[in-house]
């Protein structure tokens, strides 16, 4: 029996959010909180919840940096991260095939 | 398996599409900003292009006097050029709900920068040498190269304007006489092409 490709979906990206993010930040070598921000559209609360799961997954890396005194907080992908989303894009993929 | 859950895929995917495009692309370059640029530039040409039969005619004109006030012309073409450029595209930001400083616009404004200040050191080492037939090539070809880099972080279709630029130039600098006429056909009639064919692709069906 093939495979289900819904049991190979990332719990984790189960959230507009999340995918929101690792989408963004497979394409860019880092990004940081306003850019995120402003792609995805979302209060500062929720986004920096979304990130902390992330960090926590080890799919993104935090970078603290400051531009003058304000502080400037960088995220880049995690080779972890990026072989886990594109898994994940892979079994969305299979999904929509499978169907046709 | 639902029909539901293909649908929310198919769903997903388009988002994650949408969102890797719009965060490494800055898309929001509007095609009047091109009509404008080339709209001034056919302007300005038509100034400087006034200016030398005047100067051919009455030869009592300096010809520093002169170099000078095609100087300033220059500057200031270029700066009308960019803040109408900038004005559109700020506006079709704002209509859109996008952000205009985002890390897209930051590479886009970076790629340019480099060849076009590049440029600028080369046609600031032809004025001061008094290389004037080298001016309006230098200008087409390194502005050319500038929007073929730049073509990475925006529309791609920016790149067939840097290839027409690039080749422009080149021609020019075996018909260093006809500068002015290459630079109006760069700077006027080619900006204003595209403006208008990018106008009638992307901001048409959102205007």
């Amino acid at each position: 029996m093939m495979d289900n490709p819904i049991e190979q979906l990332n719990k984790i990206f189960d959230s507009r959010i999340r995918i929101g993010i690792m989408s963004a930040l497979i394409v860019n070598e880092s990004l940081n909180f306003n850019d995120l921000k402003a792609l995805i559209d979302v209060t500062d609360g929720n986004l920096a919840t979304h990130l902390k799961t992330l960090e926590e997954n080890n799919f993104i890396k935090v970078q603290k940096g400051f531009i003058g005194r304000k502080t400037n907080t960088t995220y880049t992908i995690t080779k972890a991260g990026e072989k886990a989303f594109r898994a994940h894009l892979d079994a969305l993929e299979k999904i929509i095939k499978k169907l046709n | 398996m639902s029909i539901e859950t293909k649908d929310t895929s198919l769903e997903t995917l388009q988002e994650i599409r949408t969102i890797m495009e719009r965060s490494a692309r800055f898309l929001s370059l509007s095609g009047w900003s091109g009509v404008w640029a080339g709209s001034v530039a056919l302007v300005g040409a038509v100034i400087a292009h006034y200016w030398l039969l005047q100067f051919r005619i009455n030869q009592s004109y300096r010809l520093d006097e002169a170099r000078i006030k095609f100087i300033f012309l220059g500057i200031i073409i270029f700066i009308a050029a960019l803040m109408g450029g900038f004005f559109f595209t700020a506006q079709k930001v704002r209509k859109q709900g996008h952000t205009l400083w985002n890390n897209a616009s930051r590479q886009l404004l970076l790629q340019i920068l480099v060849p076009l200040a590049t440029g600028g050191v080369f046609v600031l080492a032809f004025i001061s040498n008094a290389n004037d037939q080298y001016i309006a090539p230098a200008c087409l070809v390194f502005y050319g190269l500038a929007l073929i880099n730049c073509s990475k972080y925006t529309l791609s279709d920016i790149r067939y304007l840097g290839y027409l630029e690039v080749l422009l130039g080149c021609i020019n600098i075996f018909f260093a006489k006809y500068g002015l006429y290459f630079w109006t056909a760069g700077f006027g009639i080619l900006h204003i092409l595209y403006g208008i064919i990018m106008w009638n692709k992307y901001d048409r069906h959102t205007a």
